[in-house]
């Protein structure tokens, strides 16, 4: 591994648009240092996601952060969300840069 | 009869939704129409407003407001026990009924001006306070199973949402500048009015399509719901305008805010704050039903018994 980058975990949370705001909140109260997100659209579960309209709309919010965060957002994810919403979350390792900025 | 042009665009979307045509409005299209129809719905009301005086509106306002809160006082126990839908459910889409529709307003409106029927230029002033006191009382009546509710990111929602902020502010800017002073816009906003909404009518169309495919597992008793509940509403807001000595065009107006069920503030205050609700019901009910019930069937029989039932009470 090259020597100036890091471990850490790449949170990858796909969720109904309508969630923006309470998620962010919630990932900032958790210990998340940023996050990006990108208009989503696809189809699961809850059946087709085409984002034509805000009610049919998805996000996609990737957070770069510790292991320990990672873990604490998607336990709280999973009490918080899981039952009622439409929500995908999954975690990847990556190596990142300035491992002090996640 | 005639129909109305912009209505045969709604068709025309949902004819395209019907046999899965790739066409597909941009999401950012449907954000923009929508602000765009609200920004200029706020100014022509608040250009109209600016000759009547506010002290003469409230009484009116707050008996329009006070009859609309039976909408969803009784649209809730006729789901839920009559109905059998869950307590959550029942509620929201009591909400998305009590609330109103701005785009079947608009509708209704050019239908008026087509034939030529005035209305008090105030009415749009009911369309705003009729938004959000349905939405209330339906997170109260979800709220014995749901628990504690958070009001707070609720009441955020609802009066820091985009159809609240645009429609008030609009109507502002309208009151404040007046008929001379908007001139200089004018040219948008109401010259293209009825281009801008006709695309977004195309719009509502595919969604519409879209969403009756969940109501076929819905079940009858919502189908029945979704048409006999706006034409007991739209009869409700007739009689009230009579009460208030309101013109045809007026009982036209609010017959069409009473009966129309919201689909831009309530499903997203609905979502966040009962979120055990399948909003799959309440959006393909308000959207895949009323709505075109509204614009096709609805406004002109609610012209038709304003007509007829002018001067009774």
């Amino acid at each position: 591994m090259n020597a100036q980058l890091s471990l850490r975990k790449l949170l990858t949370i796909v969720c109904e648009a309508d969630l923006e705001t309470l998620v962010v909140r919630d990932l900032k109260a958790l210990g998340a240092r940023g996050y990006t997100i990108t208009d989503a659209r696809g189809d699961g579960t809850h059946g087709a996601r085409d984002a034509a309209w805000p009610a049919s709309a998805n996000i996609r919010i990737e957070v770069l952060c510790t292991e320990q965060t990672a873990n604490d957002i998607v336990e709280h994810l999973k009490n918080r969300y899981y039952a009622n919403y439409g929500m995908v979350t999954f975690l990847l390792d990556v190596q990142v840069l300035r491992p002090d900025k996640f | 009869m005639p129909f109305e042009p912009v209505i045969l665009f709604f068709i025309l979307g949902l004819f395209a939704g019907v046999v899965r045509s790739d066409l597909k409005i941009p999401g950012v299209l449907y954000e923009s129409l929508s602000i765009f129809l609200l920004l200029a719905i706020g100014l022509k009301g608040g250009v109209e407003l600016a000759r009547y005086a506010l002290a003469d509106l409230v009484g009116p306002a707050l008996i329009v407001v006070l009859v609309a809160t039976l909408i969803p006082l009784v649209a809730f126990p006729i789901l839920h026990r009559l109905g059998g839908f869950a307590r959550a459910d029942a509620a929201s889409i009591a909400a998305h009924y009590g609330s109103v529709s701005v785009v079947t307003f608009a509708v209704a409106a050019s239908f008026l001006a087509r034939i030529g029927e005035p209305a008090e230029g105030y009415m749009v002033v009911f369309l705003v306070l009729l938004e959000f006191p349905a939405l209330l009382i339906g997170v109260i009546l979800a709220r014995r199973t749901v628990g504690k509710t958070k009001w707070g990111p609720l009441l955020h929602e609802v009066f820091s949402g985009k159809s609240i902020v645009l429609l008030i502010g609009g109507l502002l800017i309208g009151w404040v500048t007046g008929a001379e002073g908007i001139k200089p816009l004018d040219q948008l906003f109401f010259a293209l009015f009825k281009g801008m909404l006709a695309f977004f009518l195309l719009e509502m169309g595919l969604v519409a399509a879209s969403r009756m495919a969940d109501l076929r597992r819905a079940g009858p008793f919502l189908l029945g719901f979704a048409t006999l509940m706006p034409l007991s509403a739209g009869l409700l807001g007739i009689l009230t305008a009579n009460l208030l000595d309101l013109s045809v065009g007026g009982a036209v107006l609010l017959a069409t805010l009473y009966a129309s069920a919201s689909y831009i503030a309530a499903p997203a205050a609905m979502r966040i704050a009962v979120p055990e609700a399948n909003p799959a019901l309440s959006i393909g009910a308000a959207l895949g039903i009323t709505f075109p019930f509204n614009l096709l069937i609805g406004i002109p029989a609610y012209h038709w018994l304003a007509i007829r039932l002018k001067g009774v009470i």
